[in-house]
């Protein structure tokens, strides 16, 4: 089980206490369907995903994008079980989705590069470390039903 | 392959910004913390502000840089460009290629800090294709 130190646990809220949900989830889940193109055969059914703009400015892309990052404020809530939090959408991911659990290491990568551009002074070294340890457990997490 | 239109957006990055090398190694040691098993000869480690603050680390961040920046000029042979290279950090350094991965990792998270909006999606695609490249360069020699 990860364990998160008081400091990382603090250095995590203060910065998501100023987060915009919307902005970074639906930013960080375009840029992986940018960098990452086989990951849009997931969302086949989000119409227009044929350029970085389209992307960008797909209305599904920043909806789903926001529900993923609240999924996420809600990890932020239950640190300390991660695991039992996701328990559920991991069995999602899996049986229904199909998803290569790589992709969510892929994704977390996606929200700290995000957080770096919207956050310079903020994204001290020791915050990128505490988020990179969150995403790395969310993903983990959510690979953890796998089957 | 890289072409070398891609190329011209990432050199002016580098030439914009000063300390991208010791930035993204002093974040390496501190996000990675086992990766401070090779330079343990640096000194002073043991906080976040000693390792960014660490005269060695920035000197030894801005050679790593500007291995990269010479490999950014030679997308068309990555492999030979870094043959030498790979083989010391197999046969004499024995670092673990995915340290290549985590490092070029850190290096996007950096730009981006820096570049902020400018750090388009598409600008930081082309970037990870390269640091991917020389990631893959740099464990070709691996034995």
């Amino acid at each position: 089980m990860v364990h998160f130190t008081t400091e990382e646990k603090a250095a995590v809220a203060s910065l998501w206490a100023k987060v915009n949900v919307e902005v970074v989830g639906g930013e960080s889940l375009a840029r992986l369907l940018i960098v990452y193109p086989w990951t849009q055969r997931f969302f086949d059914s989000f119409g227009n995903l044929c350029s970085e703009s389209a992307i960008m400015g797909n209305p599904k892309v920043k909806a789903h994008g926001r529900k993923v990052l609240n999924s996420f404020g809600n990890a932020i809530k239950h640190m300390d079980d991660l695991k039992g939090t996701f328990a559920d959408l991991s069995e999602l991911h899996c049986d229904k989705l199909h998803v290569d659990p790589e992709n969510f290491r892929l994704l977390g990568n996606m929200i700290l590069i995000v957080l770096a551009t919207h956050f310079s002074k903020e994204f001290t070294p020791q915050m990128q470390a505490a988020w990179q340890k969150l995403t790395n457990a969310v993903a983990n997490a959510l690979a953890h039903k796998y089957h | 392959s890289l072409s070398a239109s891609e190329s011209f957006p990432m050199s002016q990055l580098f030439v914009k910004v000063d300390e991208v090398g010791a930035e993204a190694l002093g974040r390496l040691l501190v996000v990675y913390p086992w990766t401070q098993r090779f330079f343990e000869h640096f000194g002073d480690l043991s906080s976040a502000d000693a390792v960014l603050g660490n005269a060695k680390v920035k000197a030894h961040g801005k050679k790593v840089l500007d291995s990269f920046s010479n490999g950014v000029q030679h997308l068309d042979d990555l492999k030979g460009t870094f043959a030498e290279l790979s083989e010391l950090h197999c046969d004499k350094l024995h670092v673990d290629p995915e340290n290549f991965r985590l490092l070029g990792n850190v290096l996007v998270i950096v730009l981006a800090r820096h570049f902020g909006k400018e750090f388009t999606p598409e600008l930081q695609a082309e970037f990870q294709k390269v640091v991917a490249g020389v990631a893959s360069a740099l464990a070709h020699r691996y034995h």
